[in-house]
């Protein structure tokens, strides 16, 4: 950034002689470093857009010839591998994944907001750390175990407590996913909690207020956004969890009509399927098809977090 | 201190609720944080208990036999390390590189703040999304065949966000006077940032990357249908071959093995989960100790 647009003249009047001309060696190193640094820094943009256009790609197909956006969005038959008549319904699909995220929310949300208010404001020292390092192993156990724990730990579970034929269902995939969520929301807001100026606390407290109303009154009101933010990158990825669905929730295409019904989400049908399908055959390219909703729909949930979380950092 | 001052300070009956609704929601609160980490806590302590019985030298360096419903994990076990290190080499200097932009070039402008969001996207969009991109990209498109490469190639796509977070924190916890004395001596930018930024923080980048290996291991659906297998006889040779992998080898355990010894599962997934936490905790251990060493 120092010389590189200045005319010669200039550099040997600022430099005083050509000895301090810059352009050398470690000059063109900079610059051809600054050039591989910018490539590595909008890699992450170049493979956003990659992801979209390649999925996009493989999945136009369906979308121009054979999608009836009708029967795609708002039947649930989902019957993609008769020979005659393949169906391509999602709406099952979508109430499976609605169901289990929803569910999954209502358990995360409130607990691992109370756990965030606990660490951030309630604990301290050795315990709040402990804590900290707790919820963070939480988040780092694959989704595939999870799917397993659904399996093996709560399907029996739920089958003695609550005398169910079958317990891979939407209550055992919401417990799951929302356990499996709880820890990375957590993580976030506290993060959020943490990034309210402590000049706020300390301004509460001297006008006597106890902890609990410094952050009922004080802090959470500051901490609004990032909290949001953090709840919809939780739904965001809730949504998009795969193997603990595909597991847990006994994978059988149908809209639930109470808790211990089975149901299949989106994305657990791609992964069950896209193994047995053709290259660039329909149902191929309808399995890309939801993938291109998958990815919308996560983005924008994304998008809007990004620009909450956002919001306040500029009021 | 005097009567008066003391009946001054003496706690009114408002005091007293005040201070009981704060124990309430101090209990409450606590019991929250300690309903989401106790069942999982049981879980963990049930997968040990049942995974540790099988769990043996021979258990780990032994292949699959009967149509692996007995024997080892030593293929998935191998194929997962090589996924992971191939993984590694390519998200590794992409990811340093593009922390390093956003750290210590990018302005606050809204180019910058594409960048974020992409990489955000980047670590949220679904797993199963990165699967389809590594399938119509890397296996298709690029004609690598469903192996190794395309596989790694896609985890490292997805895991690339572990890597710029923690290195761009890394970078920016190095004081900005640290720069500034070295651009005053007349080195270039880049100088400045080999001499001086990195290698003090080149220990927190470490962390980040440790942190990466136990996200990629872990990860299951996008190494389905580009390059992991649900068995193979044969140990990977080249990053052009197949392989098995740890997470999806307990994935075929649990759902499409009939008759398999029920611990048998259980092994793997303790197996998976020890090498995920074991990284993790070294991870955390590696950045808490870093903190305690930081001298400014």
């Amino acid at each position: 950034m120092a010389n590189s647009n200045t005319a010669p003249g200039v550099a040997m009047a600022a430099g005083g002689a050509g000895a301090f001309d810059r352009r050398d060696l470690d000059w063109y190193v900079d610059k051809a470093v600054q050039a591989i640094v910018f490539l590595c820094g909008i890699s992450a943009i170049v493979f956003v857009l990659g992801i979209f256009i390649f999925v996009f790609k493989e999945g136009i197909g369906f979308i121009v010839e054979h999608m009836n956006f009708r029967e795609f969005f708002l039947t649930p038959y989902w019957f993609p591998s008769d020979a005659d008549d393949p169906e391509y319904g999602i709406l099952a699909l979508m109430a499976g994944t609605a169901s289990v995220t929803g569910l999954a929310m209502l358990v995360a949300v409130p607990f691992s907001l109370g756990a965030a208010i606990y660490i951030a404001e309630f604990a301290s020292g050795k315990t709040r750390e402990t804590l900290k390092v707790l919820v963070e192993l939480l988040a780092a156990i694959p989704s595939v175990v999870w799917g397993f724990i659904g399996l093996v730990i709560m399907n029996p579970l739920i089958i003695k407590w609550f005398d169910v034929p079958v317990g891979l269902c939407v209550l055992n995939a919401g417990i799951i996913l929302g356990l499996m969520a709880a820890p990375i929301m957590t993580s976030i807001a506290e993060d959020a909690l943490k990034a309210v100026p402590d000049r706020y606390r300390e301004a509460a407290e001297a006008m006597g207020a106890t902890r609990w109303q410094v952050t009922y009154k004080v802090v959470l009101p500051a901490a609004k956004n990032g909290l949001l933010g953090g709840v919809l990158l939780g739904v965001g990825r809730g949504f998009g969890e795969t193997m603990a669905v595909l597991m847990a929730t006994g994978h059988a295409v149908n809209i639930p009509d109470s808790v211990f019904d089975s149901v299949r989400a989106l994305t657990a049908t791609i992964a069950a399927e896209l193994g047995e399908t053709v290259v660039g055959g329909e149902h191929y390219q309808a399995l890309f098809t939801i993938g291109i909703l998958l990815f919308l729909v996560t983005f924008t949930v994304n998008l809007t977090a990004d620009l909450i979380v956002r919001g306040i950092r500029k009021g | 201190m005097t009567t008066a001052n003391a009946a001054m300070f003496h706690a009114s009956s408002l005091n007293h609720r005040n201070a009981r609704v704060q124990t309430l929601y101090r209990i409450l609160f606590g019991m929250m944080t300690l309903m989401l980490i106790a069942p999982v806590m049981l879980i963990l302590g049930t997968l040990i208990y049942k995974g540790g019985a099988v769990i043996s030298w021979e258990f780990l360096f032994t292949a699959p036999t009967d149509g692996m419903r007995t024997g080892g994990v030593l293929p998935a076990l191998l194929g997962t390390v090589w996924l992971v290190m191939v993984a590694l080499l390519l998200s590794v200097p992409i990811g340093v590189f593009a922390a390093i932009y956003l750290s210590e070039y990018a302005g606050d402008n809204w180019f910058t703040r594409i960048i974020n969001l992409a990489i955000i996207n980047l670590a949220g969009v679904p797993s199963i999304v990165h699967a389809l991109f590594g399938l119509g990209a890397f296996v298709i498109f690029f004609e690598f065949g469903t192996s190794i490469l395309a596989a790694s190639l896609t985890l490292a796509v997805m895991t690339m966000p572990v890597v710029i977070v923690a290195t761009r924190e890394s970078l920016q916890s190095v004081p900005q006077a640290f720069r500034e004395a070295c651009w005053n001596m007349g080195a270039t930018r880049w100088q400045t940032i080999r001499k001086v930024v990195l290698p003090n923080s080149i220990t927190g980048i470490l962390t980040g990357v440790i942190l990466e290996v136990s996200r990629t291991s872990g990860e299951t659906a996008p190494i389905m249908f580009t390059g992991a297998v649900f068995f193979t006889p044969f140990l990977p040779q080249s990053v052009f071959d197949q392989t098995m992998a740890l997470s999806l080898h307990l994935f075929v355990a649990a759902t499409q093995v009939p008759g398999i010894a029920e611990e048998v599962p259980f092994g793997i997934a303790l197996v998976l989960i020890a090498l995920v936490l074991l990284m993790n905790s070294a991870s955390i251990a590696f950045r808490m100790w870093l903190r305690g060493k930081k001298k400014w």
